[in-house]
């Protein structure tokens, strides 16, 4: 494999063809942010957070999905991105029930590490205030619907590394919702092997531990890593 | 069938046809038969067993004459007649033989030197009105399939993807992609397996050109998904049809089993080494099926959303092959390229845009229907001159492109209609809707509708799109029930700016236009809106009480 090298944010750096410009950036320090990426599992593109600009390249280019390129200049925190991704937060926030002060996520949660450091403090958008279920069926796990941001990070790591394709999605829009199987409650879930991966993934407190009470949930997120490598080294096999 | 046998064929049919005193042809395309045209040509039927007229007189189908306002329509072929709000009742004097009972129809007679008709340049819509669209005979005579016949006999793929790049012809969809380009992508790529796909997932409200296509001439396009399948080096292709065309699904399941009976489809077609099989698939309602990497999506038998592109389709497409899809109205124009070649077509439409353009008729305008115009007519010839014009008051704007195109004012009536002069006035030339506004319509209020329309269908998978265009939508609502303000005028053109530079699909970056389009030319509309609470339209007043359900 070809060694590329390529200028991020001012500075020369170098990744392996077939990278993306999110991996490569993120070796280097350069943290852009993100919600439905997570190491380990597939990229689907979905949170646009990740949105970078390449010198050339008249549209804005998602860096999770964009692998790297011999010359590549690219911009990854100018004011339009920035300005971007400040509103995609927004959208977020306005879109279901976030109210950190009541959940079990509280102090651990994607979401809102990221409106804290790009200095949200109130919402320009109005609340729309869904009402959305709140599936505790499952003996060990919770699913709060009011807390989902669809990154569907928990049905990539199902399908993708514990293979039991348990989750889905369901409806479509604003209307979209996770499902566990055909729609049925999760404890009623036939295909969930209840390992917990989905919950540790979750970016928020939509997937929790049941039994936890707010700002409790701590989510442990490394373990993906550990697995994805243990698998690819065949650390397992013998 | 071989070559020999289909001219032989076109000869046997044409000759057919000639002996005949009378053809009577009835529209049959979905807006005629909502009024009642399936019974006229059962009456018409019945007249012609009741006057003893049968080996003399025959009815049949065709696919949609246009002049849809008028509908139902009857075309008598012999006199070539067009009659229009054709009712039962007509059919004795239809079938008589006697000029003197035909009088009675003179008041129903449609004028077909009028500029509706005249004024048009038919290639994809060439055989409606000629042609039974049940009847792979009356296609054949009409020198069907020779255009596949030619390719497979004279020219060798490479040839037949550089008539295609040749002729300028660009995709019919709306985004106008270079056809000749796209197939040579796939032609280029070195696998075993390929695939050809239509693209009949026509969404957009107020169009239904493709549909009419379909309804009208299925062969045509199954032809052109042949010879692209030829081009491409492909065997398989897939017509991916929404479920609400119930009248064209069933065109095509006849026209692809009659095709394939004859080996004008399937395996060793005219009786050569090439073989191409056609596959319906039915979508299920979703608009954003229509973007090619969720119709991919959709025919793999997953969830219908988009992916990030690049690799595009040719590269990587339905199940990870090279495929090549294209729009139901670029098939249609395949046969006729191929047929009379690329300079023929290239000589038709401007200099960047080749061809003709089928355009859905709707609104506020006289002749409301179906017309294929050459690229380049301008706006002021189609709404005025085939349109008829505005039947009371004044023009305001016609939209084009459907949720993805703009609203176009009167000062752009004079510019050509084509890909490029499109783009420049902030609107796209789309598939083919052409919605027409007078001075009631609030425009602050269409952007309302598009915005609804797109907030339904966005799929939900990428942020932008599927919150943001229900904020955007809530400001435009509250805009017509006098709740906004500056800040939310503000919020709404930041919207735009996001979803168009972020979204993950077509659907999301360009759901901004309408609004995008209406603020920049009808900015005084918004500011009554939000400044005064008044419409000028008078319009919003009507619907707030809809809005806030």
């Amino acid at each position: 494999m070809s060694v590329k090298t390529l200028e991020i944010d001012g500075k020369m750096v170098t990744g392996m063809a077939g990278e993306t410009i999110f991996s490569v950036a993120w070796e280097h320090g350069i943290h852009i942010p993100r919600l439905c990426h997570i190491g380990g599992i597939s990229d689907v593109g979905a949170c646009r957070l990740c949105m970078v600009e390449v010198e050339g390249q008249r549209k804005l280019q998602a860096a999770c999905l964009t692998q790297i390129e011999e010359g590549m200049v690219v911009r990854t925190d100018t004011p339009r991105l920035k300005a971007h991704r400040k509103l995609i937060v927004e959208l977020l926030m306005a879109e279901r029930n976030h109210i950190c002060a009541v959940c079990v996520a509280n102090g651990a949660c994607e979401l809102q590490e990221l409106a804290r450091s790009m200095g949200i403090d109130h919402v320009r958008l109005r609340y729309r205030f869904p009402v959305f279920p709140v599936d505790t069926s499952n003996e060990r796990f919770g699913m709060d619907h009011n807390r989902c941001v669809l990154c569907t990070r928990c049905v990539r790591v199902c399908d993708e590394v514990e293979g039991a394709h348990t989750w889905d999605v369901f409806g479509r829009g604003a209307g979209s919702r996770i499902i566990s199987d055909l729609g049925e409650p999760w404890g009623a879930s036939e295909s969930c092997t209840g390992c917990g991966k989905c919950v540790q993934v979750c970016p928020t407190g939509a997937l929790f531990d049941k039994g936890k009470t707010v700002a409790e949930m701590r989510k442990d997120r490394g373990f993906l890593k550990y697995i994805v490598t243990a698998r690819e080294k065949k650390q397992w096999i013998g | 069938m071989t070559v020999e046998d289909l001219l032989e064929k076109q000869t046997e049919e044409t000759e057919r046809q000639a002996a005949l005193e009378n053809r009577i042809l009835c529209c049959t395309a979905a807006g005629c038969v909502s009024c009642g045209a399936d019974g006229i040509r059962g009456a018409i039927a019945g007249e012609i067993k009741a006057q003893g007229r049968e080996g003399k007189v025959e009815v049949c189908g065709t696919g949609c004459m246009g002049l849809c306002s008028q509908g139902p329509l009857v075309l008598s072929a012999a006199d070539r007649k067009l009659y229009g709000n054709v009712t039962a009742a007509d059919a004795a004097a239809l079938v008589s033989p006697n000029p003197i009972d035909r009088q009675a129809l003179a008041p129903r007679e449609i004028d077909l030197g009028a500029p509706f008709f005249i004024k048009q340049t038919k290639i994809v819509l060439a055989n409606s009105g000629r042609v039974d669209p049940e009847r792979l005979d009356d296609y054949i005579a009409a020198g069907g399939y020779q255009a596949l016949a030619k390719a497979l006999n004279e020219m060798t793929p490479k040839e037949t993807v550089e008539a295609v790049r040749k002729s300028g012809l660009r995709g019919r969809g709306g985004a106008g992609y270079p056809t000749g380009l796209k197939w040579e992508l796939v032609a280029k790529q070195a696998a075993p397996v390929k695939y050809v796909v239509c693209n009949a997932d026509e969404g957009d409200p107020g169009a239904f050109m493709d549909r009419s296509v379909l309804e009208g001439d299925p062969h045509r396009v199954l032809e052109g998904m042949a010879i692209a399948g030829y081009a491409v080096g492909a065997q398989q292709g897939y017509i991916y049809v929404r479920g609400e065309y119930g009248l064209a699904i069933q065109r095509l399941q006849t026209a692809i089993k009659q095709a394939e009976r004859e080996h004008l489809l399937g395996s060793r077609i005219l009786e050569q080494g090439f073989q191409f099989r056609i596959d319906l698939r039915i979508g299920a309602g979703a608009f954003v099926c229509g973007e090619e990497t969720a119709l991919i999506a959709s025919i793999e038998g997953k969830r219908g959303q988009p992916r990030q592109r690049p690799p595009y389709p040719p590269e990587s497409g339905l199940w990870g092959a090279p495929t090549l899809i294209n729009n139901v109205e670029t098939f249609a124009n395949i046969p006729a390229i191929v047929e009379k070649g690329a300079e023929w077509f290239s000589a038709i439409g401007t200099a960047n845009s080749k061809g003709t353009k089928v355009f859905a008729l709707a609104g506020k305008i006289v002749n409301t229907g179906l017309i294929e115009v050459p690229m380049g007519a301008t706006l002021r010839e189609i709404l005025f001159e085939i349109g008829g014009g505005i039947p009371s008051g004044k023009f305001k704007a016609a939209q084009t492109g459907g949720p993805s195109g703009g609203c176009i004012p009167e000062q752009f009536l004079d510019v050509p209609v084509d890909y490029e002069s499109l783009a420049r006035i902030g609107s796209i030339m789309g598939s083919g809707g052409l919605i027409v506004m007078d001075e009631t319509s609030c425009m602050v209020d269409v952007a309302r509708f598009f915005m609804e329309f797109c907030m339904e269908e966005s799929c939900g998978k990428c942020i932008p799109c599927r919150t943001g265009t229900v904020q955007m939508y809530d400001i435009l609502r509250r805009m017509t029930t006098g709740e906004a303000d500056e800040d939310d005028l503000a919020m709404l053109k930041g919207l735009s700016e996001l979803l168009r530079e972020t979204s993950l699909c077509g659907l999301g970056q360009t759901a901004p236009n309408p609004v995008v389009s209406t603020l920049k030319y009808f900015a005084g509309e918004y500011e009554a809106h939000i400044r005064d609470h008044r419409c000028p339209a008078g319009h919003c007043g009507l619907e707030a009480k809809e809005a806030t359900r």
